[in-house]
């Protein structure tokens, strides 16, 4: 074991986080818009509405995501259509969270007592007045535990995207350790990072979930 | 969709969906013990132990699993570990995967009722019979739905092992895809296999959790 070759790699590590976390956040927040629509399909009273997004919800958390970036990789290069990695990384990655998160929202929606929503009928509420004064506010308050775990998770299946040629902490990592023959200290080193990255959200995670109980108990 | 490449090249497949359900399955019964034997030692009271175990599992859940297994498998021979890939990916998926079930029976001992242990301590069972007679089988049962989800996620998670090289279904695909140029009809009917594959698991194991459920309430109603 020789430190020092991680040290030297110190810049070619960081860079890569950088590009991991950036994959990762853009991941999260288009797989939360969609899953967001997701949600709501499932929630509609249309039925074919309700079968569409039960549909999508099994598909994308029952088909690995190493196929799903696969798929989408040569899926429209079937089609001429030569899709930057970048997007097949990001779209993969939000497409398959979205799965997740639609659960997630909807199971937060689910545990906002019902007589809330009645009250707030009975009070003269409007229907848009009951989503955004009464349902949403709890809801994304129960998510958000949830959400940063969800976080937490895609940030390491983010590693997948180094089969598609995305230059994050994984494909660095691996590059390091073609480069100076040492695959220990660059996996240790790129396994630092991940760590690093994922403690400290943990730790926000912690945070926010005791910031909210307390709102609770207010 | 080509059917006659799928056909002539169905032999590698079944091979490589043996190998598969062979890593699944030992890899995940690997972590079910290792994780069970961590979730006891976390029992103890020795301070060093409980730090060790929780510093190994915040490692193995706070890093993604692609990059344990190419510590394992590109890393593993400077430090004398030489392994084969499968073996490798076995191991991985046994050491990654005992991280979260430690977890998953650490929260089985902490939903059974303290009182259930204060009473079998009173009525004057030791407190080995109290863990093997009281908690263990509480423990368990409520930890069935969390070990079939995690068995689940699991089985998913075999895929990576075709990043270094175990011959296992989707590897054997690519190798197909590469060799026939039909890259698109094999990963369709990689998707395909394996969304069949989960959601038959996840059916399996609900069914399972029903089980288990209806002979909770059936204890509870004799109670």
């Amino acid at each position: 074991m020789k430190p020092e070759v991680i040290l030297r790699s110190f810049g070619y590590l960081t860079d890569a986080a950088g590009v991991t976390i950036a994959v990762s956040f853009a991941g999260i927040f288009i797989g939360f818009a969609i899953g967001a629509l997701i949600c709501a399909a499932r929630l509609s009273r249309r039925r074919w509405l309700k079968r569409l997004g039960g549909a999508y919800v099994s598909v994308f958390r029952g088909v690995p995501l190493l196929v799903q970036l696969l798929f989408i990789y040569y899926f429209l290069a079937e089609f001429g259509l030569d899709v930057p990695a970048i997007v097949a990384a990001v779209g993969g990655l939000a497409l398959s969270s979205a799965a997740y998160q639609a659960e997630i929202l909807r199971g937060a929606l689910n545990a906002v007592p019902r007589g809330q929503e009645e009250a707030a009928v009975a009070l003269g509420f409007t229907g848009l007045q009951i989503w955004r004064r009464v349902l949403l506010p709890q809801a994304l308050r129960i998510s958000v535990p949830p959400l940063i775990n969800e976080f937490i998770l895609l940030l390491k299946a983010s590693s997948l995207v180094s089969v598609v040629g995305i230059a994050e902490l994984t494909r660095v990592s691996m590059n390091i350790a073609s480069m100076t023959y040492r695959p220990l200290e660059a996996y240790v080193g790129g396994g630092l990072f991940y760590l690093a990255i994922n403690l400290t959200l943990a730790g926000f995670g912690a945070l926010a979930e005791r910031r909210l109980a307390a709102g609770d108990t207010r | 969709m080509s059917l006659d490449v799928l056909w002539r090249y169905l032999p590698s497949l079944v091979f490589g969906f043996g190998v598969t359900i062979f890593c699944w399955s030992v890899g995940g019964a690997l972590g079910m013990a290792l994780g069970f034997a961590i979730a006891l030692g976390r029992r103890l009271r020795l301070p060093p132990l409980r730090w060790a175990l929780r510093a190994y599992i915040e490692v193995f859940r706070g890093t993604p699993f692609l990059m344990q297994l190419f510590l394992l498998y590109a890393a593993g021979p400077s430090i004398g570990l030489k392994l084969s890939a499968t073996a490798a990916g076995v191991l991985g998926l046994g050491l990654y995967s005992s991280a979260y079930f430690a977890e998953i029976f650490r929260a089985g001992f902490g939903g059974v009722p303290v009182g259930q242990i204060e009473a079998a301590r009173s009525v004057g069972m030791s407190k080995f019979d109290t863990l093997i007679r009281v908690e263990l089988p509480a423990a368990l049962i409520a930890a069935v739905p969390s070990i079939v989800n995690m068995l689940i996620v699991l089985s998913k998670e075999t895929v990576v092992l075709s990043i270094i090289t175990v011959p296992e279904l989707m590897y054997q695909m690519q190798t197909m895809a590469a060799e026939t140029f039909t890259a698109f009809d094999a990963i369709f009917a990689m998707a395909v296999f394996y969304w069949i594959l989960v959601e038959a698991v996840s059916r399996v194991g609900s069914k399972v959790e029903a089980r288990v459920t209806a002979y909770l309430v059936s204890q509870g109603a004799r109670a």
